[in-house]
């Protein structure tokens, strides 16, 4: 199997990436390139065998967590946006999504 | 012993020195930092701060003065540009978090300050740990005023391994004792066998995953790196533990003395070396340095037995898609609003996504989210990301049944000792293909750890030890046995 040039726009356009001509050429024969080894893994009889997710579920139950529904932070507003590109009275700012 | 020679002494020593104030924390701190200033062409670093540093150390004296210190007071470390530290910043090695400045430290970080560890600074990584030599970087080093892969410090033409390759080359070069890492196919053992150094990644679920930047979070694990496995065992006893609040894949087992044990005898261990591990792959002079290792045990009264991991090849395909499903989901975030870097020129807000993260992520970078969302899309889940985890489960399937037959399993870290810098050109393919012997452990979620064990030509060779879920106690009681009889560990790259 073997991915085309259709298939790396298309899937770059769900990553939100906006890759260039020349390296969409250059992805296209690296990532068929790694497809050449998945091919392998593709052939596995795997009839029966349960997906494993934790690996450590592979010898015993792991059940994540959940915590209660209780506020447990602090507001920390201003030290968790100072990193933000753009920020104003508290809020994140974007480009303008509704006309 | 003069203040100079300092960086010869491991955590261990330099903690005992500390204690008995032979030292202080404040000139412990000093020399390291003038030994990483003085050695900018590793590009082993990525940030300093050397007021906090010196702060830290005042604090850990006062502790010292006072007689109540924590366990490791004053010893300096420094910290794998992944963990998201307060004092320092932090950019997992890329452009979108260039500048970024964490709110909270990570749980490991934490948790290593509160044993009175002070941190020196932060260590160049393959960005968001997603390469295997260390030259996928995209910040600048101390320095440095443009992005330089990490260098071997046992010939400087060599990668330093990766993605925790700035980790291995500054303990390599005794410009910290100790360093942590993050291992999510070999990212801790792979560089800590190319620069000879001790490094164990614990059963994923032991170290909390908090505050470290999410790569494969089902992989993910934490761990240190020094020159010792009696160094590893202080530290990771230090950070491991569960997280419940902050990680909910964090286990709930209580952290052990991992020290405790280091001195127990190997006599009747059985020690299972995969057939798989020791084929033609395998150039010839790691294959001699493996043997070498093994039959030093067998003389501390160790058995060898052949055991089989027939899924090892299949590990590679099976990591690179899961690793890079879950990558493309964690990495998301990265889109110009809460954090980092936001294109200056775009259209609309699907653009300034696009434009954003095509501007701030590396090649690997983008290659594993292509990879990953192609396989986590429509029509092609089950083929790819669901068969790679059912295949995972066949991988620690067969990781149990060779435990039927041995406590611990041995072989090389890696097929090759450190390749020259450049040497895989443009074929990533080249690097996924030589993570092959650390890929099968991280996907089974098994301890494992790399020490030195003998030299091909002129470059290191890693002993990788694997144990069963839980068994840190028993790899680093065995790599400490190995390291009480051999002096490889010992061993310091000329100049350093």
């Amino acid at each position: 199997m073997s991915l085309s040039s259709s298939d790396i726009a298309r899937i770059a356009s769900l990553a939100k990436l906006d890759l260039g001509a020349a390296e969409s050429e250059r992805m296209l024969t690296q990532i068929n390139g790694f497809f050449d080894l998945v091919e392998r893994m593709r052939a596995v009889d795997t009839h029966g065998v349960e997906p494993l997710s934790h690996p450590v579920a592979a010898i015993e139950d792991v059940t994540l967590r959940l915590n209660a529904d209780v506020v447990t932070e602090p507001d920390n507003r201003e030290a968790n946006q100072k990193s933000a590109p753009a920020v104003e009275a508290g809020l994140f700012l974007v480009p303008k999504v509704i006309e | 012993m003069s203040n100079k020679d300092l960086h010869h002494l491991g955590v261990a020593q330099l903690s005992q020195a500390l204690a008995q104030r032979a030292v202080s924390a404040t000139e412990a701190a000093q020399h390291f930092l003038a030994r990483v200033k003085s050695h900018p062409e590793l590009g082993a670093f990525v940030a300093l701060n050397e007021d906090a540093t010196l702060a830290q150390a005042r604090a850990a004296d006062q502790k010292i003065a006072a007689g109540n210190a924590p366990k490791l007071a004053g010893v300096p470390i420094a910290h794998k540009d992944i963990f998201v530290t307060t004092d320092f910043p932090t950019t997992a090695g890329s452009q979108i978090l260039a500048g970024y400045q964490s709110p909270f430290d990570a749980t490991v970080v934490r948790k290593l300050a509160e044993a009175g560890v002070v941190t020196l600074g932060k260590l160049s990584c393959d960005e968001f740990a997603m390469g295997s030599a260390n030259e996928n970087v995209a910040v600048p080093a101390v320095g440095h005023d443009q992005a330089v892969p990490v260098r071997n410090p046992w010939d400087q033409n060599r990668i330093p391994g990766g993605s925790s390759g700035g980790s291995a080359a500054a303990v390599a070069a005794r410009l910290a004792p100790a360093a942590t890492g993050t291992d999510t196919g070999g990212s801790i053992r792979q560089p800590a066998s190319f620069c000879g150094i001790s490094g164990i990644k614990p059963t994923y679920g032991r170290a909390s995953r908090y505050g470290m930047v999410a790569f494969a979070s089902s992989l993910d694990q934490a761990g240190p790196m020094a020159r010792s496995a009696e160094d590893c065992a202080l530290l990771l006893s230090t950070l491991c533990g569960p997280d419940p609040e902050r990680d909910s894949t964090s286990l709930d087992r209580p952290a052990e003395d991992y020290s405790r044990s280091l001195n127990e005898s190997l006599e009747g261990l059985r020690i299972g070396v995969p057939k798989e591990f020791l084929g033609d792959g395998v150039a010839p002079g790691v294959r001699a340095a493996i043997e070498a290792a093994l039959t030093e045990y067998e003389k501390l009264g160790a058995k060898r037995v052949v055991v089989s991991l027939p899924r090892t090849e299949l590990s590679i395909p099976v990591y690179y898609i899961l690793a890079a499903a879950e990558a493309s989901s964690n990495l998301s975030r990265f889109d110009g609003v809460k954090f980092g870097h936001r294109a200056k020129q775009y259209a609309d807000l699907n653009d300034m996504y696009r434009k954003t993260r095509e501007e701030g992520f590396g090649d690997e970078v983008k290659r594993r989210i292509m990879i990953g969302t192609y396989v986590l899309s429509h029509g092609y889940y089950d083929a790819y990301y669901l068969q790679a985890q059912k295949v995972r489960r066949m991988i620690a399937d067969d990781f149990q049944n060779a435990f039927k037959d041995c406590d611990v399993i041995a072989g090389p870290a890696a097929p090759t000792v450190a390749w020259k810098l450049g040497e895989h050109g443009d074929d990533p393919v080249a690097d996924y293909l030589a993570d092959i012997f650390t890929l099968p452990g991280s996907l089974a979620g098994l301890p494992g750890m790399s020490l030195p064990a003998g030299f091909d030509g002129h470059m290191p060779v890693g002993l990788q030890l694997i144990g069963n879920y839980f068994g840190e106690a028993k790899l680093l009681n065995a790599a400490h046995r190995f390291q009480q009889a051999t002096d490889w560990h010992t061993r310091a790259p000329e100049g350093f």
